[in-house]
Parts: structure tokens; C-alpha cells; sequence
């Protein structure tokens, strides 16, 4: 079941130099929403921003009615979406896609620039379950990191950044945690490509069950317009919209590349 | 009570506005957000002899108004449509419109001879004017003999409602639109994508996988409203005008125009409820300038 609502904006504030934490609310009770899923946000009735922005669940909260999302501003609709201020509507389509398998296991999360926004809900989802997992981030630079506090809450934290400046120096897939790969039964990543690509080859390489977050430029974002393909190592294009955005990496060509 | 109802030959449409093949699915992905039984028609996802999976990724780019896309016409084949699909969608109080394409004239007889046999489609689309296929798709639909060819072959095998969809890539889409009623048309639905590209100055490449990709939303409007006002000019059959309608006074323009039905295409990315909008808006402006009948303003335009 989706839905499209108008929500208000409860709250929006920088929280680093690119990243920025929007919380909204609906006047009546959230349809269920599954970490990894998404929503498509309507900006602006600007001819520059035509088309909805899809935006991942950073957290949800069913006592108000609210989902929080934490956006990267990569251009003009979500700096747009930056400038909306507590108070403001905004136009959402929710939920939607197909999120993370939230199961026992032993989970290590990975996350990359502005994928860690999806990973938080997944965290706390995991531990409704009893799962406390393991969360990795990869980032340039201190600059970079976002609260980590709320984090250390859900998981075990690492981090590693390009400088060194925090945590173990170099990128996600050089942290040391990775050198016990029997530590591990489910890998869930989002984040940049190229770090995705080599977090699914190590979970193939050690047998470790691995979950990709995709972020193909879509439209509709409800499976209609079919723009935002990803191929599976059979030849078959999926539309990340509907299948994914979480797919299992052994399914995909992505992961092989 | 104003009357919506209007009649494209003998396909009978309870209200002009029906949905552009490729922006609407099968309908059932709408579901959740309308009742798709209130629409004058669904034009399904184009439609081919065998399976296929379109271009690669990317396939799309926002541009100012509207987008580019190069799907490249992905769809599980006519049998597959008729074995997994039509069994779903067939009860759907809406007519059910199966948008054709094909590589050779033999596809598109083959496929419209399949869809002639189902008992809930009551027309066919015969797209030759898809810009995003190597072989066919627009290349039947930018001369007036391959046009008049392909429409004169399908046409002998395919006994319902024909409507034929036509491209803008071309010099004088009227004449296209004369050659087709010449072959046998029963109605002609325009203006398929233009050919356009986006580049993007940070990289320096093409953004679309395929260089060129079609594009649609408001910024192809006025195009289509000219196109639509020449074809009226030109044939006798109805037209079905589509490019770019956003909402109710959009679709108007296009009744005056010259247009007996619309199609809402990229505004359903934007807003899955926007043809619902679209057919309250057409009612409501028809009570607020007196009009009784939607078939009053077709044509209006062209007193002046």
C-alpha cells in the first residue's frame, strides 16, 4: 500500500556542511515503512526541479506520525528541499520500494557519504529484533562525519576516513574489522558505487549474505516510467523503484563489475 | 449534467482523458492512488513481438519542464502481456488500449492479430513514432509511404479501433497523419517524444546511455498544441492529443485545438492522481462557461 499525503515540516537544520536533517509529520497515522524504503518528494512547482526527488527513510516514529530524512544537497531540488522551512508542506508519495531483510543474524552495516541515512532505521530495526549490529562508515574527513552519538545508540561504530583524521585511515572496505569476515552473516551497504562494488565482492568472497542500497535517477519512483533499471547477472532489467532499492548483490551485474 | 462522453469511432470513452502508453504501466501500479475505472482509457506499455529489455541505464534526464528518456520500449512481449497481464487488468471499467510496436511490418501484423482475439481490448495504439529503437518504431512513422505501408498491413488484420500514434520528427506531420487515415486509420493519437540530449558539463559526456533520448512534459506543449491544430486541418478522423498536459486547462487547450480525447503522459510521474484532477477540472470548467457538452469545444479553436 502507498499513499501520496501533504506533510508539515516539523524541523530542518544543517547538521554538517552538506548534510541537513528534515523531520516531517502527517496529520494521521503513518502507513508501516520498512528500513531501505523510500519516498518521492515533491520540491517545487519550479520548471528547474520538475520531477519528485526520491529520498531514503533516515528514521521513522509512529507515537507522532513522523519520518525523518537525512539529505546530502547534490543540486538544485534538494537545495531547494534545504531551504523549506518548519511549518511548510510538502508533497510526499511513501512508502515506497523495497527495503533491507531485517532478520537474526550476525549484520554488519556499511555506509558511505550519505548512506548512512537509510542505515540508522535499519539499525533500530534490527534491534527490535535483538540484533545489535555492527556499523561502518567510510568518509573524506572529520568534517565529513555526522552525529556519531545516535549511532554508538543502535551499534557498534567504526569509522574510517581518507585522512585519518578520525578512526583508521583509508576507505570502508581497508577497516581492520574486515579481517574477521566469520564475524559476519548479513552485509548491508549504501553508499557510493564504488565502495558497494567492493563491499559485495568481499561478501561474495567470503559467503557473506550481502544487501545493496541502489540510487538510480528515477521518475515516477512507482515502477511506471521505467527509467531507473539495474541489470541482473541474467540480462534482465529491474526498476530499482519497485524491486530495490535493496537488492541482494549476488543477483546483480552491478556487483560483478 | 454535462456530458463527457466522447466516441474515437467506435471506442466509446466516458470522458476525454486517457493515459500515454509508457507513463501509466498496466494500470495496477496506479491503484493505490485512484480509482483507474473513472478514466475515458488506459494506454498500456508499448508492446512487442518478443520480450525485451530496453536500453541500458541511464535512461532518463530532468530538463527544464520536462525530461528525456530512452526506455527504449521494455516489455515482456505480446504473449507474455496477454498470458500474465490482460488477465489482471481485463475487469478494469476503463477501456484498455494496447500500445503495438515492432521492428518489421510482419511484427506489428503479428501482434495486432493476438490482440485482435481479446474480448476486453477494444483498440490498439500502432506506435511508429518511438524515437528510443534501432530498428522500426520511429523510422515507420517519419515517411508518408512506410507509414501508409505499415497502417495498410495492420489494418487488414486488426478489426477493431485502430488509432495510429505519430511523431513529431518529421517535416509535415500532417501529411503523415492524411497518409495514415488514407491507409485505414480509424483515429490518430500525437505527438509521440521529440528527439532531444542532455550533456552534463561536469563530466563532459551525454547523459542518456543511448546519446538522444525523447523528450516530453510541458516544454513540448506548444509544439504538440500546433501539431494537433494541423492535423485537425488536414483529416477527418479524430485526434487524440497528448504532449505535455498538465492539468485541466492543458487538456482544454487541446479539445480546442482540434483534439476529441488527451492523453496524460509525464504528469503522472509528477502526480499519480493527476488525470483524476484533470477530469474533474474538464467538468468544472465546462459548468463554469456554460458548456453541455465536451464535444462543443473540439475544434472551438479554429472559428477564429
Amino acid at each position: 500500500m502507498k499513499e501520496i499525503q501533504d506533510f508539515t515540516i516539523l524541523s530542518s537544520a544543517f547538521v554538517n556542511r552538506e548534510h541537513f536533517l528534515m523531520k516531517v509529520q502527517l496529520s494521521k497515522p503513518l502507513l508501516p515503512v520498512f528500513a531501505g524504503q523510500f519516498v518521492e518528494i515533491k520540491v517545487a512547482d519550479e520548471p528547474d526541479v520538475f520531477l519528485r526527488r526520491p529520498i531514503s527513510v533516515h528514521d521513522v516514529d509512529y507515537n507522532d506520525n513522523t519520518i525523518s530524512f537525512l539529505i546530502r544537497v547534490c543540486g538544485k531540488g534538494t537545495d531547494k528541499l534545504s531551504r523549506l522551512r518548519p511549518e511548510e508542506s510538502v508533497n510526499i508519495v511513501y512508502p515506497l520500494g523495497k527495503g533491507f531483510t531485517v532478520e537474526q543474524g550476525k549484520y554488519l552495516l556499511v555506509g558511505g557519504g550519505c548512506g548512512l541515512a537509510p542505515l540508522y532505521y535499519l539499525a533500530r530495526q534490527l534491534n527490535e529484533v535483538g540484533v545489535f549490529p555492527d556499523i561502518l562508515f567510510g568518509v573524506r574527513n572529520a568534517e565529513a562525519l555526522l552525529d556519531m552519538e545516535k549511532y554508538q545508540d543502535v551499534g557498534n561504530v567504526y569509522v574510517t576516513t581518507e585522512d585519518g583524521s578520525v578512526g583508521e585511515r583509508g576507505f570502508a572496505t581497508q577497516h581492520s574489522i574486515l579481517n574477521h569476515p566469520e564475524n559476519y552473516t548479513h552485509i548491508c551497504t549504501c553508499g557510493p558505487e564504488a565502495m558497494m562494488k567492493a563491499v559485495a565482492q568481499y561478501a561474495a568472497r567470503h559467503h557473506i549474505r550481502c544487501e545493496v542500497s541502489l540510487e538510480n535517477t528515477m521518475a515516477c519512483g512507482i515502477g511506471a516510467c521505467l527509467c531507473c533499471v539495474t541489470e541482473t547477472v541474467d540480462g534482465h532489467n529491474l526498476c530499482v523503484c519497485t524491486e530495490g532499492p535493496v537488492f541482494d548483490a549476488a543477483t546483480l551485474k552491478f556487483s560483478k563489475m | 449534467m454535462i456530458q463527457l462522453a466522447v466516441n474515437i469511432k467506435e471506442l466509446a470513452l466516458k470522458n476525454p482523458v486517457m493515459t500515454a502508453s509508457g507513463t501509466f504501466g498496466y494500470g495496477t501500479e496506479f491503484e493505490d492512488f485512484i480509482d483507474v475505472g473513472r478514466l475515458g482509457g488506459i494506454v498500456v506499455k508499448g508492446t512487442t513481438g518478443s520480450r525485451r529489455e530496453g536500453n541500458p541505464y541511464p535512461r532518463m534526464a530532468e530538463t527544464p519542464a520536462g525530461m528525456l528518456n530512452a526506455v527504449g520500449l521494455q516489455n515482456k512481449g505480446v504473449d507474455a502481456f496477454i498470458a500474465d497481464i490482460y488477465p489482471n487488468i481485463r475487469h478494469y471499467q476503463t477501456n484498455i488500449i494496447v500500445n503495438v510496436s515492432g521492428s518489421t511490418i510482419d511484427e506489428y501484423v503479428s501482434i495486432a492479430e493476438k490482440i485482435n482475439a481479446l474480448d476486453d481490448i477494444p483498440a490498439i495504439e500502432l506506435n511508429i513514432s518511438c524515437p528510443n529503437v534501432k530498428e522500426g518504431g520511429m523510422a515507420f512513422g517519419t515517411s508518408c509511404s512506410s507509414a501508409h505501408h505499415v497502417v495498410e498491413a495492420v489494418r487488414k488484420a486488426y478489426s477493431k479501433t485502430l488509432i495510429v500514434k505519430l511523431s513529431p520528427n518529421v517535416g509535415n506531420i500532417a501529411e503523415i497523419a492524411m497518409a495514415v487515415e488514407d491507409a485505414g486509420a480509424d483515429s490518430v493519437s500525437l505527438i509521440n517524444t521529440l528527439l532531444g540530449m542532455a550533456i552534463d558539463a561536469n563530466t563532459r559526456k551525454p547523459v542518456l546511455s543511448t546519446i538522444t533520448g525523447g523528450l516530453s512534459g510541458p516544454a513540448v506543449k506548444p509544439v504538440a498544441l500546433r501539431m494537433v491544430w494541423q492535423v485537425y486541418k488536414a483529416v477527418r478522423i479524430p485526434i487524440i492529443g497528448l504532449g505535455g498536459i498538465m492539468n485541466a486547462t492543458d487538456a482544454i487547450e487541446f479539445l480546442l485545438a482540434g483534439a476529441t480525447a488527451i492523453q496524460v503522459g509525464t504528469a503522472n510521474f509528477i502526480d499519480p492522481q493527476v488525470t483524476i484532477k484533470i477530469i474533474d477540472g474538464i467538468e468544472e470548467y465546462c459548468g463554469r462557461h456554460g458548456v453541455k457538452s465536451i464535444n462543443e469545444l473540439i475544434g472551438y479553436a479554429h472559428k477564429y
